[in-house]
C-alpha cells in the first residue's frame, strides 16, 4: 500500500494528512480533525484543483486593472494554460463584482469573474 | 566653446558654479550621474564642523573655518536646512585630556570661535544621554548640521537660475589640452572649454593625471552609517565625536536637521571607486562604537544604513588651485571631511581665482537668493489652508512617514534642475526617507513622476541609469 | 469645530467592521477617515482567496470580503471621507486631518477608534549589508504594484522572510510571469500559514530555505543578485553555506509593525512586544474613550479575527458614548500576563464588570510547540488546560474566558496563560 503525506489547507490548522492508497484508489485518510480534511485528502491525491486569482486590464476605468478569480477551483494542471488565456484581455469599465470576464477558462467549463467593482473614469 | 566647464555636480562643483555665476561668463557643469548630489556629497555626516580638527595652516583648516562662518548667510540666501547646534568631542578618562587640550589649542590657532573645555558635570548637563564614563569634552558652539542634499541642490539651482548650464549622464572619459583651453571627451560628445574646474570627487585624481605630470592619488575611503528613526532623534542635541583617530574623526552620534539620529562613519580604504556598499562588519562597528559614546543606544530604531566614499588625498589636505603644468585646469580635489563645511569657502576661493585670472566682470542681474521647496508642515493652519485652496495637491499626502504632499513632489520635479527619479524626489522632499523607507509612497511617487515627466511607469528609475523600478506589465503584456 | 460621536481612523477591515458595529449598537453620528482613495484598506490588494471562512463560511478574495463590509457601510449611511490623512489627535480627542477639498480641519470626537493598520518592516530595519539598487521591495509594496497597478516589479525573484504576504507574492509573481527562485527564512520555522506554504510554494516547486538569510546585496543600479547563507540557532552564519542567487528582485516579508505614531502622539500607552496600544477587555486604551482594533492593536494573520475584534471595539465604544463618556475603573481589575512560552496577550487587563459572557484572549507563542498544553492560571490555580497538537508563532491563538467562571473568583488579581509540556 502506498501512502501520501499532505498538509490540509482548508483552514489555518493545517492538519498533517496521511492518505493511504491502493493504486488509484484512496483507502483511508488519517490525521484530519474534521470532515473537510478527509474530503481534501481524497481529492488532492486524485483530482487536485486550485482557484486562480489574477488581474486583467481595464479600459476607461478609475483603476487600470481589475482583480479576477475563477468562479470555482480548476484542475491544478490547467493553471498556466488559464493564465495564458488571461494575457492580453482588456475589459471596459464599469465592472461589477461577479461580472464574467472570460467564459470557460482553458476548457475547464469554469468562468473567470471580477472580484472588484471598477467605476468608469 | 565654454569659458568654464566644471566637472562634477557635488557640493564642491555646485558651490564653484554658484559663485562663478556672479560673473559674466559661460559656464557648464557636467555630471556623470542623472542628478546633482550623487556621490560623496549625498552620503556623509552632514556636519558643519567647527574647524579645530585640521592641521593649522592647511587648506582644510582655513576653508573649514571660513565655510562655517559663511554657512549661516548662505542657508538664508538659498533656503536650505542648517542649524548651528554645536558639537562635543568627548574623552573618557584623564589620560585623554591632553589630546582634548591639543584640539582646543589647534582650534584657537585655526581661528575657531567660542571653544571651551567642559568638565564631566557640564558635559552631562548638556547631553544627559552620554556615556557615564565621560570625563570631559571640547565644546564647539559654532559647529552645526546641514541637509547635504538641500545644500548641494540649492547651490546648483541657484547657479542654474544665474545662467549656468548643466549636463547630466555625461561622464568625462578623456581630457585633451588644446592650444587654448581643453577638450573634454565625454559619453555625450566632445566639448571645448577655456578653463576646467576639476571637482570630480573620488575621480578627481584621474582627471588631474590626464593633464599633469605631477600625479596625485585619491583613495576612496568608505564610511558606513546607520540612520535611526525620528523617535530617537532627540537622543542627543549636538554632534558627539569621540577623539579623532588616524583615519578620521571616529564614529559620531548626531541629530540630523530633519530630526533623525545619525551614527557613523567607519573608515575603510577600498579599491572600488563605486564601492558604496555597506558591510556586516562595518555596520556592526558603527553600532558598537556609537554605543561607547552614549548609553543604551536605541539600535532597534535603525531605519536604514548607507555608505559613502571620502575622496582621501594622500597628503591629507584639499588640493585647490591651478595645476602647475596645466594652465587653466583648476583642481578642486581631495575634498573629504570637512568638505561640506568648507564648500561655501571652496566656491569662493575658486571663483576669486578665476575672476582674477580671467578678469571676470560681475553681472548686474545676479540673483543671490533661491526659494527652497515649500514645506507645508512649517505653516500655520490658516496659511496652509490658503495654500491648499490655491493648489489642492498640497492637501494630498503621499509620504505618510515624513508627511510629504503631492504639491511638494510636483514642485521637486518641475523646478529648475528638477528630480527625474525616485531618489531625486527623495533628496529634494524626503518622500520615502522615513521609517517605512518608501514602502507606501513609492508606487504613488512613481505615478506622479510618470505623469509630470510624461513617461510610462516602467521607465521610471530609482536613480537614473539602469535602475528602473519595474520590469514591465503583468503577464509580460506590452506597454 | 465639527463634532462626531465616534471617529474611526482608518477604513480598512478593522475600521469598516467597527463602524458597522457602532451603528448596530445605536450610534448614528459616525465618521470614518480613510487615507486611500477607496475603502477596504489592504484587502484591496489582497486579491487572493481564502478570506471570510469564519465570518461568511465561504472563501472570498480580499476585495470581495471588503465589499461585503463597504456595502453595509453604504447601506447604513455611515459617513466617510476618502483621501483624508489624519495628522494628529489630541488627548482631548480633537482630530486634525487633511485632504484636497477641505484642507486642514479639526474634528471633536466623543470617542475614537484607532484602526490604522500596520506597515512592513523595511530592509533598513534588518540592516542587510550591500548596495542599495532598485529591485528591493517590501512584499506588500510589490503586491500593490502587481495587483492594483498591474506592473511586474521584476523577473527573477528571491524572497526573504516567509510571512504570508511573501508567500502569496511568490505565487502571484510566478503566475504573472516571474521566476521565483527561493524563499529564505531566518527562523527554523515559517512565519506564514501552512496553507500558504502548500499552495504558494509547494505547488510551484519554490524551495523554502529555513534558517537562511540574505548576507549581501549585489548590483549598483538594478539588483543583480543576493548571497544567502545558513545560520545556527543563535543566528550566526555557518561558514561555507554561502550561496549566490542571481536575481533582479528581492522581496522582503520580514514582519509587520502596527502604525501607532498618531496613537503615541496623543499619549496612548504602548505594549513593547506588540507595538500596539495596551488595552483592557473593552479594547480601550489608557485614554478614556480611545479604542483600538485590528492590526494597529496587534498584527493578525486572519482578517476574520480583525473583523471580530473591530466589532467588539465598536460595541464598546458605543457603550462608552451612551454612558456619556464616563469610564468606570472602580471594580475588580485583573491583569493578564503572558506566561511561559507566550509573547503577549490582548487584552492586558480585564474588568469583570465590563465583560460580556465570553471574552477571547488572543496571544502568540514564542516558538513552535508540539503536543503541548495551553494552561490558564487564575493567580496560582490552573483553571484551564487544553491540549494542542501544534502551536506556532505564525498563527495567533486564543483562550476564551467566561464571565461565569470569573465571577467565582472575586479576589482574582492576575491571569496568566502559559504553554506547558505534557
Amino acid at each position: 500500500m502506498e501512502t501520501k503525506h499532505l498538509i490540509c489547507i482548508n483552514c489555518p490548522m493545517g492538519c498533517p494528512l496521511t492518505v493511504e492508497m491502493n493504486g488509484e484508489e484512496v483507502v483511508r485518510v488519517k490525521g484530519n480533525t474534521c470532515k473537510r480534511g478527509e474530503v481534501y485528502g481524497r481529492k488532492e491525491v486524485t483530482f487536485p484543483t486550485r482557484m486562480i486569482t489574477s488581474t486583467v486590464r481595464v479600459v476607461d476605468g478609475i483603476s487600470s486593472v481589475v482583480s479576477v478569480k475563477t468562479r470555482e477551483a480548476i484542475p491544478k494542471g490547467k493553471i498556466f494554460d488559464g493564465m495564458k488565456e488571461l494575457k492580453g484581455i482588456k475589459i471596459k469599465a464599469p465592472i461589477q463584482i461577479g461580472d464574467v470576464i472570460l467564459a470557460n477558462l482553458a476548457d475547464t467549463g469554469i468562468d473567470v469573474i471580477a472580484t472588484k467593482n471598477v467605476e468608469k473614469r | 566653446m565654454y569659458d568654464i566647464m566644471i566637472i562634477g555636480g557635488g557640493v564642491s562643483g555646485a558651490a564653484c558654479a554658484r559663485e562663478l555665476s556672479r560673473y559674466k561668463v559661460k559656464i557648464c557643469v557636467i555630471e556623470k550621474e542623472e542628478d546633482v548630489c550623487c556621490g560623496t556629497s549625498k552620503a556623509n555626516s552632514a556636519i558643519v564642523h567647527g574647524g579645530f580638527d585640521a592641521a593649522t595652516g592647511s587648506l582644510k583648516a582655513k576653508l573649514n573655518v571660513r565655510g562655517n562662518e559663511k554657512m549661516g548667510q548662505l542657508a538664508e540666501e538659498l533656503d536650505f536646512p542648517f542649524r548651528r547646534t554645536g558639537s562635543l568631542v568627548i574623552c573618557l578618562n584623564q589620560d585623554e585630556l591632553p589630546k582634548l587640550q591639543e584640539l582646543y589649542e589647534r582650534g584657537i590657532d585655526n581661528g575657531v570661535r567660542d571653544l571651551c573645555i567642559l568638565n564631566r558635570e557640564e558635559t552631562l548637563k548638556m547631553e544627559p544621554n552620554l556615556t557615564d564614563q565621560v570625563y570631559a569634552a571640547l565644546y564647539a558652539p559654532t559647529a552645526g548640521i546641514v541637509c547635504p542634499f538641500g545644500l548641494n541642490i540649492a547651490l546648483a539651482e541657484n547657479a542654474y537660475t544665474n545662467g549656468v548650464e548643466f549636463k547630466f549622464d555625461t561622464e568625462v572619459k578623456e581630457v585633451r589640452k588644446l592650444n587654448e583651453g581643453y577638450e573634454l571627451h565625454t559619453t555625450q560628445g566632445i566639448f571645448q572649454t577655456r578653463y576646467v574646474v576639476n571637482a570630480a570627487g573620488i575621480y578627481a585624481d584621474r582627471l588631474h593625471n590626464m593633464v599633469s605630470k605631477k600625479k596625485i592619488k585619491i583613495t576612496p575611503r568608505r564610511g558606513e552609517y546607520c540612520l535611526l528613526d525620528k523617535e530617537a532623534g532627540d537622543y542627543v542635541s549636538r554632534t558627539i565625536f569621540s577623539l579623532p583617530g588616524k583615519l578620521g574623526k571616529g564614529i559620531l552620534v548626531t541629530p540630523t536637521v530633519h530630526g533623525n539620529l545619525l551614527i557613523g562613519p567607519t573608515a575603510m580604504d577600498v579599491e572600488d571607486r563605486e564601492g558604496t556598499n555597506t558591510t556586516a562588519e562595518g555596520l556592526k562597528q558603527v553600532i558598537e562604537k556609537a554605543g561607547m559614546s552614549v548609553k543604551e543606544l536605541p539600535a532597534r530604531q535603525v531605519i536604514t544604513s548607507f555608505a559613502g566614499l571620502r575622496a582621501h588625498e594622500e597628503h591629507d589636505d584639499f588640493i585647490i588651485g591651478e595645476v602647475e603644468d596645466a594652465k587653466g585646469f583648476i583642481d578642486c580635489a581631495g575634498i573629504e571631511s570637512p568638505g561640506i563645511a568648507s564648500c561655501p569657502a571652496i566656491g569662493e576661493m575658486v571663483a576669486e581665482l578665476l575672476r582674477d585670472k580671467m578678469k571676470l566682470e560681475e553681472k548686474e542681474d545676479f540673483i543671490p537668493t533661491r526659494k527652497g521647496i515649500l514645506n507645508p508642515n512649517t505653516l500655520g493652519k490658516e496659511e496652509r489652508n490658503v495654500l491648499i485652496r490655491h493648489n489642492p495637491a498640497y492637501g494630498n499626502m503621499i509620504c505618510r512617514c515624513e508627511m510629504i504632499t503631492e504639491g511638494e513632489i510636483v514642485d521637486a520635479i518641475s523646478r529648475p534642475l528638477g528630480a527625474k527619479s525616485l531618489d531625486g524626489v527623495k533628496r529634494r522632499t524626503r518622500a520615502g526617507m522615513g521609517r517605512c523607507q518608501s514602502g507606501f509612497c513609492m508606487p504613488r511617487t512613481m505615478e506622479i513622476l510618470a505623469r509630470e515627466l510624461n513617461q510610462s511607469m516602467p521607465t521610471i528609475t530609482k536613480s537614473g541609469g539602469q535602475s528602473q523600478v519595474l520590469a514591465g506589465r503583468n503577464k509580460n503584456e506590452k506597454l | 469645530m465639527k463634532s462626531y460621536d465616534v471617529v474611526v481612523v482608518g477604513g480598512g477591515p478593522a475600521g469598516l467592521a467597527a463602524a458597522i458595529s457602532l451603528r448596530k449598537n445605536g450610534i448614528d453620528d459616525i465618521l470614518i477617515l480613510e487615507r486611500d482613495q477607496e475603502l477596504g484598506g489592504i484587502l484591496n490588494q489582497c486579491i487572493h482567496n481564502g478570506f471570510g471562512l469564519h465570518t461568511f463560511q465561504e472563501e472570498l478574495t480580499g476585495p470581495e470580503y471588503a465589499w461585503r463590509f463597504i456595502r453595509q457601510v453604504e447601506e447604513l449611511g455611515i459617513v466617510y471621507k476618502l483621501n483624508t490623512m489624519v495628522l494628529s489627535i489630541s488627548p482631548e480627542k480633537v482630530i486634525r486631518a487633511m485632504n484636497r477639498e477641505e484642507g486642514l480641519f479639526d474634528i471633536q470626537a466623543k470617542a475614537v477608534i484607532l484602526a490604522m493598520g500596520c506597515r512592513e518592516r523595511s530592509r533598513g530595519a534588518l540592516n542587510i549589508p550591500g548596495y542599495r539598487p532598485a529591485g528591493i521591495f517590501s512584499a506588500g509594496t510589490a503586491q500593490r504594484l502587481v495587483n492594483i497597478e498591474g506592473y511586474l516589479p521584476g523577473r527573477e525573484v528571491v524572497i526573504l522572510g516567509s510571512g504570508d504576504i511573501g508567500l502569496i507574492m511568490a505565487r502571484r509573481m510566478t503566475l504573472e510571469g516571474a521566476k521565483v527562485k527561493v524563499v529564505a527564512e531566518l527562523m527554523p520555522y515559517s512565519g506564514g500559514l501552512k496553507r500558504n506554504i502548500v499552495q504558494c510554494l509547494d505547488d510551484y516547486d519554490i524551495p523554502l530555505k529555513l534558517s537562511h538569510t540574505v548576507l549581501e546585496i549585489k548590483g549598483k543600479e538594478r539588483l543583480e543578485g543576493v548571497t544567502l547563507g545558513k545560520v545556527d540557532p543563535q543566528g550566526k552564519l555557518i561558514p561555507g553555506t554561502e550561496e549566490f542567487y542571481s536575481c533582479d528582485t528581492l522581496l522582503l516579508s520580514v514582519g509587520l509593525i502596527p502604525e501607532n505614531e498618531i496613537s503615541r502622539g496623543m499619549g496612548v500607552e504602548m505594549n513593547e512586544v506588540t507595538s500596539g496600544p495596551k488595552v483592557n477587555e473593552s479594547l480601550e486604551t489608557n485614554i478614556e474613550g480611545v479604542f483600538a482594533c485590528g492590526n494597529v492593536l496587534h498584527v493578525h494573520d486572519l482578517v476574520d479575527f480583525v473583523s471580530q475584534e473591530a466589532e467588539m471595539a465598536g460595541k464598546n465604544a458605543a457603550a462608552y458614548v451612551k454612558a456619556h463618556g464616563r469610564r468606570d475603573d472602580k471594580g475588580q481589575v485583573i491583569a493578564l500576563t503572558p506566561g511561559e512560552g507566550l509573547r503577549y496577550t490582548v487584552p492586558e487587563t480585564l474588568r469583570v464588570t465590563h465583560m460580556d459572557d465570553k471574552l477571547k484572549i488572543r496571544f502568540r507563542v514564542r516558538d513552535v510547540y508540539k503536543n503541548c498544553y495551553v494552561s490558564t492560571y487564575f493567580d496560582r490555580e490552573r483553571v484551564m488546560h487544553k491540549k494542542h497538537q501544534i502551536l506556532a508563532p505564525g498563527e495567533m491563538e486564543e483562550v476564551t474566558l467566561t464571565r461565569d467562571l470569573l465571577l467565582l473568583y472575586p479576589k482574582l488579581k492576575t491571569i496568566a496563560i502559559r504553554i506547558e509540556e505534557d
